[in-house]
């Protein structure tokens, strides 16, 4: 008796205390909407705040969740009636979500066309929030700062195995992937490559961008790929075809490894979603946080794609 | 007077009380079954729509050696191989320390070895896999890289950081196994003149052995099943390895590597959740192994 008793006791304690959080949430949720309503209707003549109220959730691509966070933080700040969440999971994660109706806003690096069928997709309407631009890295020693399209597609296809041929030092290349499903490897294969590659034997592949840059950082002979905003002095960034990957490069349209961010709704956008859709392209959002981030906002694309990656207009 | 009215409430609040727990813990247990067979019912209807609705033939599936779901390949064979060989290799390496480890504690410096080595040993079970594997990238890859052919990541690297994380697993078990040795059996060896090491040798260890692998085989499924710390060193390439120093893929690596990428309800989200199920079934047969090594090792 003696032992048991303590034991049900913290078992139920702990027990109603998880109750207790679940039903504290619940009401600090309604408590602070109402607290929020109020103070939107006390301080409606002195500042600008809105009375759009409810919640946002997107989830989705981790390479633009840090922008999204930021710009969501931001909005709360305008709006506190709103509260913007944001989650990971990867770019099929938000689709998913978004097209199952659970989140709001699905982030993706991809069109949504090249991952769901004809019918989820053209459910879906996309808003553009940003560009990101990729470049393929190598380790500092291997040589080479320039290499042409059919350099890198024989590279990543196997047919050059070793940096002298590229007018390189004698090395071999250590290749650095994605996984197949990647949306950085898809965009990088379709536009720097113009072509799909297989994985080849002794290859290595990493989904997380620090980790590539880490193992390309440090492995000897190593060609892999990133985003602009992951591009250190680690690192040996490679130009295309002669072409710097540089910001104005890529909004001139002379460099033409990028590809869009998207945010992706179910529908048109409901009253609050499409506040905060139009506050993220906003030129506040625009040319602040996006190019923090290390992204290129999308006002500054001089040209424009479409999901097939011809170029209009 | 006083007595005769206490009884019955005291008998009351005992029966109440026991019939809380008896309640609390049934529908705990009830909670648990419902959570335990809805996993299994989730995982397997996700991993057999691949064959029965997406029409992926098993047979490619197991013994298929190109992977590229885009392509539609989808053979796994290189995955299963990476898997089997990084765990069995792990537990090659990860036994003879962590039997040695416990007969130090339990044979040959019980007082201070057990005090000092086993919450060390159990600290090793502590440490977040994802603290492995950057330790695995940072200090084993260059290492490998430098002493043997090749570029470091492979099965070598993949076994050696799964090696170490089993080893707590396969310690307390046979120290376990060990301390709960009849004192008998020893003490006879000892009256028959037999020295320390031939007692450990000829009679301890053979006694034993059931128990030990008992813990070997826990290992092997917790490296079997252990995703993060491998794909960071093992490479990931879908091929079978030729070579330890070869960069090659465990099932749970690609699943980690793709599964946030693809959209649920493809073919390529369901072939990933086939995976899952194979995991699954191994997990099945490893409880299965063990159960069976538990039934032997009772003395």
């Amino acid at each position: 008796m003696k032992l048991k008793k303590p034991f049900l006791l913290i078992l139920t304690l702990a027990l109603s205390i998880s109750l207790a959080a679940c039903g504290n949430n619940k009401n600090s949720n309604a408590g602070g909407s109402t607290n929020t309503e109020k103070e939107n209707t006390g301080s409606k003549n002195t500042t600008q705040t809105s009375d759009l109220s409810g919640s946002i959730l997107a989830s989705g691509s981790t390479a633009l969740q840090p922008l999204v966070d930021q710009v969501g933080k931001k909005f709360n700040e305008k709006n506190p009636g709103v509260s913007v969440q944001v989650q990971g999971g990867g770019s099929g994660t938000g689709l998913t979500q978004v097209s199952g109706g659970q989140v709001q806003i699905g982030n993706s690096d991809v069109f949504a066309e090249e991952k769901l069928d004809a019918s989820a997709a053209a459910e879906l309407k996309d808003h553009q929030v940003a560009v990101v631009a990729m470049a393929a890295v190598t380790n500092k020693d291997t040589g080479v700062t320039n290499l042409t399209k059919q350099q890198l597609v024989d590279i990543f296809t196997g047919k050059i195995t070793n940096w002298k041929d590229v007018q390189g030092k004698d090395q071999p290349i250590v290749i650095v992937n994605r996984p197949s499903s990647s949306g950085t490897r898809a965009t990088f294969e379709k536009f720097a490559l113009g072509q799909k590659t297989e994985d080849i034997k002794g290859s290595i592949q990493e989904d997380s961008s620090g980790t590539v840059a880490k193992i390309v950082a440090e492995t000897p002979g190593a060609i892999g790929y990133l985003a602009l905003s992951y591009i250190d002095d680690t690192v040996q960034s490679i130009s295309y075809d002669g072409v710097e990957a540089t910001v104005d490069n890529v909004a001139s349209g002379k460099y033409p490894v990028w590809a869009y961010e998207h945010m992706y709704t179910k529908g048109e956008p409901d009253e609050t979603t499409k506040a905060f859709l139009d506050y993220f392209l906003s030129p506040e959002v625009q040319d602040s946080d996006v190019v923090d981030l290390g992204y290129i906002p999308v006002s500054k694309m001089q040209v424009k794609r479409d999901a097939e990656g011809k170029i209009v207009q | 007077m006083k007595a005769n009215n206490e009884a019955p409430v005291l008998f009351r609040r005992h029966k109440a009380e026991e019939w809380i727990g008896r309640i609390y813990t049934t529908v705990c247990v009830l909670f648990l079954i419902v959570i335990i067979f809805s996993i299994v019912y989730f995982v397997a209807t996700k991993g057999v729509a691949t064959f029965a609705v997406d029409g992926v033939s098993m047979s490619e599936f197991l013994f298929g050696n190109s992977w590229g779901p885009d392509d539609n390949k989808f053979g796994a064979l290189p995955f299963i191989a990476g898997s089997f060989i990084t765990s069995l290799l792990a537990a090659l390496i990860a036994s003879p320390l962590s039997i040695c480890a416990s007969l130090f504690m339990t044979e040959i410096v019980p007082s201070w070895g057990k005090k000092l080595l086993l919450p060390v040993i159990e600290l090793l079970a502590g440490i977040p896999s994802v603290v492995y594997g950057f330790i695995g990238l940072t200090v084993l890859v260059p290492f490998l890289r430098d002493t043997f052919p090749g570029q470091g990541y492979g099965v070598a690297a993949g076994s050696i950081v799964l090696s170490i994380m089993i080893l707590p697993t396969i310690t307390s078990v046979a120290t376990d196994a060990l301390g709960s040795l009849p004192r008998n059996l020893k003490e006879a060896s000892y009256g028959l003149g037999a020295t320390r090491w031939q007692t450990i040798s000829g009679v301890v260890l053979p006694t034993v052995l059931p128990a030990v692998l008992t813990g070997v085989v826990l290992g092997m499924a917790r490296a079997f099943g252990e995703a993060l710390a491998v794909q960071m060193v093992i490479g990931n390439a879908p091929y079978v390895p030729t070579s330890l120093f070869e960069s090659a893929s465990t099932l749970t690596s690609v699943i980690t590597l793709n599964m946030s990428n693809t959209v649920m309800g493809t073919v390529q989200n369901n072939v990933l959740w086939s995976m899952a199920l194979l995991l699954l079934f191994m997990t099945f047969i490893f409880i299965f192994v063990v159960r069976l090594l538990e039934r032997r090792a009772k003395i």
